[in-house]
């Protein structure tokens, strides 16, 4: 459904997107995770014809964005970052000339608006639809902009950062209307929050830097990225180096930190490959005749992995500015 | 037909606009006072300075009206739902342009009121008016075009308004400055570019196919550098 091929994108020196190249397959749901500045939405932008790339190619439903724009466009509703609309007009009135713009006939765009708003519960206040853009809150916005992507239809949605500046109920909608949606369109959206693209997407492509640093399902990266497990414990009944010893000699463990907090002493255990050494520490506990209150694992997530890939692309951008 | 869908989103925007009002009010405000100046110091009949004087202001009057045009569609960002559903440029630029020259012939057609006030005191020449009409429509549409063209550059209305009002200027007022001075050859290629020279033959009672092709072709070429601005996106 979308086929990105080597696409670069240089905003005058600046590199944005650096010879990039995934695939998108037909009804999935597409994460596009970095932090800020990574190039998500430039990409997008690419995407839905608004800006050309450099270079590289990139094909929608078939169709060439710089050769057959206009079939590209038809092919995509495209809500933008900021979701900006005419503020004078009517929500109604907007979703009309939206309507118009996107060759829907005279005759159905009653109900092209009506199925939009309905889809985007527009329609639940009968108000809304009367009231002026301007005067609705940041959630409706985001609510019109979503009802004027999929207007016609779209076989694709590309959605920049759905959900910023929702409140968590309305994110929360926002996510399950993706996911409704996801069952008839292939979706394509952005977000520099890992939790938001984890539960919405079917797939997530991390990029940073302009680069695409991971490509798979959640379930994939989480394998591909988990580091070296690592159990964290709290305890207590003992001198700390005594029970950074006691523990440290469990098999399987090959590196115990003690750091005391009061009375308790918390260790840090990593231990070998994936292995997790829970319950034995449990066991030494009890035999012991120490005491426990917290036991925890923590295998590299997902977390991690985006923090890591943050922090590198902040550091290059730093490096950058100092020179 | 999509030119005409933009046209009308645009015209009902200027509708909902206080600043519309503000700069069609301020226009006939001035033009009622430079009207009746007019009528106490020349005492006849005349509609020529009535014209003129309008073709002079509108270089302050239209800038404002087409600064937003695109400026506020990049400034708020309006500009990319806009290129991004299937309409060509050249769409955008002509459904602006037709907008808000409705919007200009309607600030246009309250100035009937002067016409119709000179009607029932005197007998003012109808063909003066008619061909005083149809150069102030020529007119308007080339100062349009120029404004458009301004508010595709920058994402600033005052910007906007400020290059639009020196082009106009350039065109209307310096050009007739430089005829005055009456160097040659400046003179007379001033002469050939100044808009006045043009305008003064309708606003007399004459109308003269040079007029006609000088404001058409001005509009249309400023039309295409918008659409071609607006183009220039891909390749910046």
């Amino acid at each position: 459904m979308i086929d990105v091929k080597h696409l670069s994108k240089w905003y005058g020196r600046l590199l944005a997107v650096d010879n990039i190249t995934f695939h998108v397959d037909k009804g999935m749901i597409v994460g596009f995770l970095g932090p800020n500045g990574a190039g998500k939405s430039t990409t997008l932008k690419v995407l839905t014809c608004y800006l050309p790339a450099t270079a590289g190619k990139v094909a929608i439903a078939g169709h060439d964005v710089l050769e057959d724009s206009l079939a590209v466009r038809r092919n995509i509703g495209y809500m933008p970052e900021a979701v900006p609309l005419y503020p004078e007009m009517r929500v109604r009135e907007l979703l009309m000339f939206r309507a118009a713009m996107r060759d829907i006939p005279p005759r159905d765009r009653k109900s092209a608006v009506d199925r939009a708003a309905d889809r985007c519960w527009l329609s639940v206040p009968d108000n809304v639809m009367r009231r002026r853009v301007g005067e609705l809150s940041r959630g409706y916005k985001q609510r019109v902009g979503l009802a004027e992507a999929l207007l016609h239809n779209p076989p694709v949605l590309v959605l920049d950062e759905p959900t910023i500046g929702l409140d968590p109920n309305q994110i929360r909608a926002m996510r399950e209307l993706i996911q409704q949606l996801g069952q008839d369109h292939t979706i394509i959206l952005s977000s520099h929050i890992l939790a938001e693209v984890e539960q919405t997407c079917n797939h997530i492509i991390v990029i940073a830097g302009g680069q695409i640093v991971a490509d798979g399902t959640p379930e994939q990266l989480r394998k591909k990225v988990s580091g070296p497990s690592q159990v964290l414990a709290e305890l207590r009944g003992a001198e700390p180096a005594e029970l950074a010893k006691a523990v440290g000699a469990i098999g399987g463990v090959h590196k115990v930190d003690a750091s005391p907090i009061g009375d308790w002493t918390r260790l840090a255990i990593e231990c070998d490959g994936k292995n997790d050494r829970r319950a034995e520490v449990y066991r030494l506990v009890a035999e012991k005749g120490w005491q426990l209150r917290e036991l925890k694992h923590t295998g590299g997530s997902l977390e991690d992995f985006f923090v890591q890939v943050t922090y590198k692309q902040n550091m290059q951008s730093a490096g950058r500015l100092a020179q | 037909m999509k030119a005409l869908t933009l046209a009308r989103r645009e015209l009902t925007a200027y509708l909902y606009s206080p600043i519309a009002y503000v700069i069609g009010a301020g226009f006939l405000l001035l033009t009622a006072v430079w009207f009746f100046l007019n009528l106490r110091i020349g005492g006849e009949a005349s509609l020529r300075p009535l014209f003129d004087g309008m073709a002079v202001l509108m270089v302050l009057a239209v800038p404002l009206l087409t600064m937003g045009l695109l400026s506020k569609e990049f400034d708020s960002g309006t500009i990319e739902t806009l290129l991004t559903s299937p309409v060509t440029d050249a769409q955008v630029v002509l459904g602006k342009f037709l907008g808000v020259m409705v919007f200009y012939l309607a600030l246009l057609a309250t100035t009937l009121v002067f016409l119709g006030l000179m009607m029932a005191y005197g007998r003012p020449d109808a063909g003066v008016a008619a061909t005083g009409y149809l150069g102030m429509i020529l007119l308007g549409a080339a100062y349009l075009s120029v404004g458009i063209f301004a508010s595709t550059l920058t994402r600033h209305q005052i910007v906007a308004a400020v290059v639009a009002i020196g082009i106009l200027s350039f065109f209307v007022l310096l050009m007739g400055f430089v005829v005055g001075l009456g160097i040659r050859p400046w003179a007379d290629v001033a002469a050939k570019l100044n808009a006045m020279t043009y305008f003064r033959d309708f606003s007399r009672g004459v109308f003269d196919s040079r007029g006609l092709v000088y404001f058409l072709s001005a509009t249309a070429l400023f039309l295409f550098l918008s659409v071609k601005t607006l183009e220039s996106r891909r390749w910046r």
